[in-house]
């Protein structure tokens, strides 16, 4: 039975809410309305809300001083190569640990994890090395292992718990029907797991397109990705508020509108199987 | 064919002896079932013989070849699961194809086995739908659909019946029977239901703690009971087992008399006790008997309806020649 709340709490909760979606929207709204302004008014105070002479020349600024579509391509393969790579190599890890757990399969899981609290920068000085000897700087491969490693333990313990919900009786049941290991993760695991896989995609894909550390500081110019491509805009010249609004407004469409369409995976990703 | 032998098989977890070594041979086309209470190793003994638990030592035969270090795959077996284990993202007619379809069998080939065994199954209907679309009776017919189309050498049962209900139970219990009578293929059935025990056998093997206590077809375990495990657990109700004084006037330990044993006379019967509870089935009729010489009551089962009432002083009198002893180990005195 649904729980009886009176009509005032129930407006001071909607309220409430409204308050807060409004301020955590409130910056993407205010850079959304920024890039349509000219630079003087984007800096002008007392700040102007909404009546300014709307103007689309800094999408076109932009677009001219540097290459949106390859920035653009390059978070895309990034972002969707790392994720791939990640999946193959994490479902045969998640399915190992998911259906024959040995002793020591909840410290893997742990260590694992543990890997994410390391400052990202502790390995920063090593990494550029490695990848200067094998002459992968500023290339799309190295971009792709590197988020691929970055975010693997999070893809394994999502795949995790998304098998974990799998009865093993019917792994079981396809290993009796003659399967082999190799038809029963594809006919019977994958197939059963995928809304957990597709949540896990999903989530590793925004992770790996807004990931600005390590894009930033292993690229140039030939595989920089969006990140980058909005860092270039607030640096040498000085600050160009309007065109730097563009250029983050241009860089966060594609995956805002794909978060976007793809909701309710998305919340199923982020309570982590928790709830079926 | 399919003949199975375990030569001292035994299963350890850790350090845990669930089944220490133990042997037993299944003939080809039985009907084996293996009872015990919950926790006795009758699903684990199954489990091996399915290869989906590793023995820790011992052997498994299955028509004669070793089959021990075989996966599950490559044993010819089907198994049918407490839970159904049916997949749930394919259609009834992909579930009963895929054990085809693992084996690389010609579409044809296909087509006519799955038909052929939804007709059996009373399945031509449902193909289409999914798992989920089906009530529990037919979900366990998928099951057994998806283990007959394979012609395996021997079917596992895993208590495939426990999770109906009592009315659906029983018609399923006839129609694994009549499936076994018609395939004359072995079956290998868990449960931990004596009475589904007693009425499909051919063959039981009774277990606890991973021993087999006795095997046998289902009367020479009725008439005969090895000892007072198999005695109190075969029969439905249970067997009464009286000690003491009474027991030593039979040279026994223990001596027990089943319900149906017990006469109930007028006056002057071995026994005599109040009367307690009565349950009423129509053709018979159970009572709850209180005696001086047992701690808990005695059952005796009455032919139709009996005008005893609660409270009433009984005699009973059991068949002399069906009585069992047993002696201070609780073996069976013959």
């Amino acid at each position: 039975m649904a729980r009886a709340i009176s009509p005032r709490k129930k407006l001071m909760w909607t309220a409430l809410a409204w308050g807060f979606g409004l301020l955590i929207f409130f910056p993407i709204l205010w850079t959304f309305l920024t890039s349509f302004k000219a630079e003087s008014t984007a800096i002008s105070d007392p700040p102007v809300w909404f009546f300014f002479d709307w103007t689309v020349q800094n999408y076109h600024d932009v677009l001219e001083r540097s290459n949106y579509p390859l920035a653009l391509m390059n978070s895309i393969i990034i972002a969707v190569g790392s994720t791939l790579l990640g999946i193959v190599i994490a479902v045969p890890a998640a399915w190992a640990m998911a259906f024959v757990p040995g002793d020591r399969t909840k410290d893997v899981l742990l260590w694992m994890l543990s890997t994410k609290m390391l400052p990202a920068v502790g390995v920063l000085y090593p990494l550029v090395l490695i990848a200067k000897y094998f002459g992968v700087m500023d290339s799309r491969l190295l971009l792709v292992v590197v988020l691929m490693l970055i975010n693997l333990p999070i893809i394994v313990w999502m795949l995790y718990t998304y098998f974990r919900e799998i009865p093993g009786e019917i792994l079981e049941a396809s290993r009796m029907d003659g399967a082999s290991l190799k038809n029963e993760i594809l006919y019977v695991l994958t197939p059963m797991a995928l809304p957990g896989i597709a949540s896990t995609i999903l989530l590793n894909v925004i992770l790996a397109w807004n990931e600005a550390f390590w894009t930033i500081l292993l690229t140039t110019v030939d595989a920089a990705p969006l990140t980058k491509f909005i860092a270039s805009f607030s640096a040498p010249e000085g600050l160009f508020y309007a065109k730097l609004s563009a250029a983050s407004i241009m860089a966060i469409a594609p995956i805002l509108i794909m978060g976007w369409f793809s909701q309710k995976q998305l919340v199923r990703g982020l309570t982590f199987g928790a709830v079926k | 064919m399919g003949r199975i032998t375990l030569e001292k098989v035994q299963k350890k977890f850790g350090e845990v002896e669930v089944i220490p070594p133990l042997d037993l041979t299944i003939e080809d086309g039985e009907f084996v079932v293996f009872v015990g209470p919950s926790g006795c190793g009758k699903s684990t003994l199954l489990r091996l013989i399915a290869g989906l638990e590793d023995v820790t030592g011992g052997e498994i035969r299955i028509d004669g070849q070793p089959a021990t270090n075989l996966p599950p795959a490559k044993r010819g077996l089907a198994m049918v699961f407490q839970s159904y284990a049916l997949y749930p993202h394919m259609s009834v007619r992909k579930n009963i194809a895929f054990p085809l379809k693992m084996a690389n069998m010609p579409v044809e080939e296909q087509n006519r086995r799955i038909e052929t065994a939804a007709k059996a199954l009373n399945l031509t209907d449902y193909l289409d739908r999914r798992p989920g679309q089906l009530s529990g009776g037919q979900r366990q017919r998928v099951a057994i659909g998806r283990a007959i189309v394979r012609e395996p050498s021997a079917f596992l049962f895993d208590e495939p019946l426990s999770n109906l209900d009592a009315a659906l139970r029983v018609g399923m219990r006839l129609e694994i029977s009549e499936l076994h009578k018609k395939l004359e293929t072995t079956m290998i059935y868990v449960t931990h239901d004596q009475v589904e025990a007693m009425t499909m056998a051919d063959k039981i093997v009774v277990l606890r703690a991973g021993h087999i206590e006795q095997v046998g077809t289902p009367l020479e375990l009725y008439h005969t009971p090895r000892n007072l495990f198999v005695a109190g657990f075969i029969g439905s109700p249970k067997m009464n087992i009286i000690g003491g004084e009474t027991a030593a006037r039979h040279d026994a330990m223990h001596i027990g008399i089943r319900p149906e044993h017990m006469e109930i006379v007028e006056s002057g019967g071995t026994f005599v006790g109040k009367v307690g509870v009565a349950e009423h089935l129509g053709s018979d009729t159970f009572f709850h008997v209180h005696l001086a010489e047992m701690d808990e009551p005695m059952t005796v089962r009455a032919t139709g309806e009996v005008g005893l009432r609660y409270g009433d002083t009984i005699h009973l009198t059991p068949q002399a020649d069906k009585i069992h002893r047993f002696d201070k180990k609780g073996l069976r005195i013959a």
